[in-house]
């Protein structure tokens, strides 16, 4: 059965390095969601993330070739422990009642953040699970101008981590 | 420190590198480079007639000694001609580094003239590459490509060095690294103890065991080791076409190259086994056939050196990630330090079941025909060399008549594109071979249309003098194409048939070398008896063969191991019907 596996990758910080893993995906016809990829703390090396929905068989040969990628240095399947996901969107809509209820309506818990009004158009900043984040933009559809997304990053809980 | 500029540290990397032959061909971006070979005389270069055949000369050269192949070629064009032989020898794993000119660093990505993207083109067929961005780190990428290259599951490296760093004018202090260490790359050795007892005890269990080894054998120098074992055990053995060689393929407990064409005792063994023991080898589709009908009643063990070859179309019980030779030596050590002595027959039914499939005699030809066939060149070829040539082959079914009908007793012996399949490998190859293997006896088994498309090697085989005797085996047909069209596209033979051709005798001569035409079964051994007599000159021998004969066995796309294509006058009607 086909699942959505979250992998965080240290990746050295080389020209090219991103090809390779990108290449890989489209060379080897896996699936890709998303990609979010910058320089870690050691600027020698960038941490990428990346979203791929596959049965247990691909998400193990995903794993596999990306290791077996000169550049990767470590990975981790962050779906396979109990870890935190989160995505980015910023969001541009014409300021009305609908959105505003829509804020509103929002639990204490969401992120969702006016960034920027300008001439009555908003710009608004929403974190949160990838999940949450498909909802609400759905929900709002209609309204929407333009939205842009980050991509999914994560974290594992407690003592893990993906550290040399 | 020695002060050195790029094009010097890249051929006193060579050097430092133990690097003997470059094949080559110079260009616009590569000529300080070339200056620098120039003003030396240690790296001996070798001035191909096309970059691909630079290629396959040096991926030849390392298959047939072990070492790694060396390449130089100009920016542009130059690296595009050479993806073919860099992708035909990642395939099959083969270790060998690729040294390419790139336009000067301030014009990169303008479009310069003769810039292409090497690094962006090349990366999906390499194990890995480098755009080197300063001179002061020509040395170390230098180093880090050889490790690459030789460590692991070998394979190609392709390093891309912008003229202008090449700047005879321009020069750094120069010390080669005695090694290099990447945090990125650690490829495993040694493999794990408990999962080599676990093979083990499968294997002591085993009622019909299968060894099916594969080129990392070869690769992995592990042949002594694999023979040891097969023999201590009494196991069958089945090689890939990779893998020949590396188990005596005369011994009694070899039964054949297994897949596509494999032997019918080969495939019916693996269909039936209890368990496979697969050394090696990578479980390729043309091995396997149908996988959901692939050894439906076995086990499976696998060793390998690269974790990604595990479970990757066939699901294995135990894997054993590392180098083949350590764990063999491992497994040896603790069949040695059993209590019980291994009972050789206890796996006497299965050779009897074994024994009555190889008596079906798949391989059987008509051997009363007045016409040449195939077959019967290659098994002179055998005769007249004594099973100890170096053979390089093409791609078709000749290659597949090679390896059919000489059995290679040794390692590195038989050279062919497997995993690419590339036309056009055999020629420049054979003359790689013979650059590390100048008194041995090289034979190029190829056809009329594969042979076509390196065929200017020639003129560097007389420059260089490397002698080869050419096994042409002419049907004036792509026979492998035609054998599909008259398999499974009713005789239809879309263009598998070349009008036109060379009178390749001829040819050889105008490229200054000897010429033969056989076209009568009784010529055949003379003819290469002759050949193989002239020790120092390159022999083409181009024998008229009959037109439309076939590889039998054959797995037919899409069929399982015991749905076999039989040759029409085999004993096995007979025997089974």
């Amino acid at each position: 059965m086909s699942r959505q596996h979250i992998i965080s990758v240290l990746l050295e910080n080389e020209s090219g390095a991103l090809s390779c893993v990108a290449g890989l995906f489209s060379a080897r016809a896996y699936n890709i969601e998303s990609l979010t990829v910058a320089p870690t703390q050691d600027p020698t090396l960038s941490r990428l993330t990346l979203v791929t929905v596959g049965t247990e068989e691909t998400i193990e040969q995903i794993k596999k070739q990306l290791n077996k990628l000169i550049d990767v240095v470590k990975l981790v399947d962050l779906s396979e422990s109990f870890s935190l996901e989160r995505e980015l969107a910023l969001l541009k809509v014409k300021k009305n009642d609908i959105i505003a209820k829509k804020i509103e309506d929002l639990s204490a818990d969401s992120l969702a953040l006016i960034t920027d009004e300008t001439d009555g158009f908003l710009v608004i900043e929403l974190v949160g699970e990838k999940v949450w984040l498909d909802d609400f933009l759905a929900s709002i559809k209609d309204e929407i101008i333009e939205v842009v997304r980050t991509g999914v990053i994560g974290l594992s809980r407690g003592e893990r981590s993906l550290t040399l | 420190m020695v002060e050195l500029s790029g094009g010097e540290i890249v051929i006193q990397s060579l050097k430092d590198e133990g690097v003997e032959y470059v094949f080559g061909y110079p260009g616009g971006c590569v000529l300080h480079i070339y200056d620098a070979i120039f003003k030396q005389q240690d790296v001996k270069h070798v001035l191909v007639r096309h970059e691909q055949g630079a290629t396959h000369a040096a991926d030849g050269y390392a298959r047939s000694s072990g070492k790694p192949g060396v390449v130089l070629v100009t920016s542009g064009p130059g690296a595009t001609n050479a993806v073919t032989g860099i992708a035909t020898a990642y395939m099959d794993s083969i270790p060998m580094v690729v040294i390419t000119g790139q336009v000067p660093r301030p014009v990169i990505g303008t479009d310069a003239f003769q810039e292409v993207d090497t690094v962006g083109i090349t990366r999906p067929c390499v194990k890995h590459n480098f755009l080197v961005k300063e001179v002061a780190d020509i040395a170390e990428t230098m180093k880090k490509a050889f490790f690459l290259a030789t460590s692991g599951r070998p394979g190609p490296v392709v390093v891309d060095i912008p003229k202008d760093i090449t700047d005879p004018n321009v020069k750094v202090p120069y010390q080669y690294p005695a090694e290099v260490n990447m945090r990125s790359y650690k490829p495993t050795v040694s493999g794990n103890i408990g999962q080599t007892r676990k093979a083990i005890k499968l294997i002591q269990a085993a009622k019909r065991p299968v060894v099916y080894s594969g080129g990392g054998v070869v690769l992995g120098e592990a042949s002594e080791e694999l023979t040891q074992l097969c023999h201590t055990l009494n196991l069958p053995i089945t090689q890939t076409l990779m893998g020949l060689g590396a188990f005596p393929g005369t011994d009694v407990q070899s039964i054949g190259m297994l897949g596509m064409h494999g032997t019918y005792e080969a495939n019916m063994a693996m269909h039936d086994s209890d368990l496979i023991i697969a050394i090696g080898a990578r479980f390729d589709d043309r091995v396997t056939g149908k996988i959901a009908d692939f050894c439906p009643h076995a086990k499976i063990i696998h060793i390998d050196v690269d974790p990604a070859s595990i479970s990757k179309t066939i699901t294995v019980d135990v894997p054993i990630v590392g180098q083949v030779k350590p764990i063999l030596l491992d497994m040896l050590a603790q069949l040695e330090s059993l209590d019980e002595t291994f009972d050789r027959n206890r796996i006497g039914d299965w050779w009897n079941q074994i024994e009555e499939w190889r008596a079906v005699d798949c391989m059987a030809y008509d051997k009363e025909s007045d016409i040449i066939k195939p077959q019967y060149v290659i098994e002179q070829l055998y005769k007249v060399t004594n099973g100890e040539a170096f053979v390089t082959s093409d791609v078709g079914q000749h290659q597949m008549f090679a390896a059919q009908y000489y059995p290679f007793d040794k390692p590195r012996r038989w050279i062919n594109s497997g995993g690419l399949g590339t036309m056009g490998f055999g020629l420049p190859a054979a003359m790689g071979v013979k650059f590390a293997n100048p008194d041995a006896d090289v034979a190029c088994v190829t056809g009329e249309g594969s042979i076509q498309m390196c065929l200017q090697e020639l003129s560097t085989m007389l420059q260089y003098d490397t002698p080869v005797k050419v096994v042409n085996l002419n049907n004036g047909y792509l026979g492998m194409v035609r054998q599909w069209q008259e398999f499974t596209y009713k005789s239809r033979y879309s263009h598998s048939y070349m009008e036109a051709l060379p009178d390749f005798k001829k040819l050889a001569e105008a490229y200054g070398h000897v010429g033969m035409q056989i076209t009568k079964k009784e010529d055949v051994e003379p003819a290469l008896r002759e050949a193989f007599a002239l020790k120092d000159r390159t022999v083409f021998m181009d024998f008229l063969t009959d037109k439309e004969e076939n590889v039998y066995p054959m797995i037919e796309s899409g069929k399982a191991h015991n749905d076999m294509v039989m040759a029409p006058n085999s004993k096995y009607k007979r025997v089974l019907a």
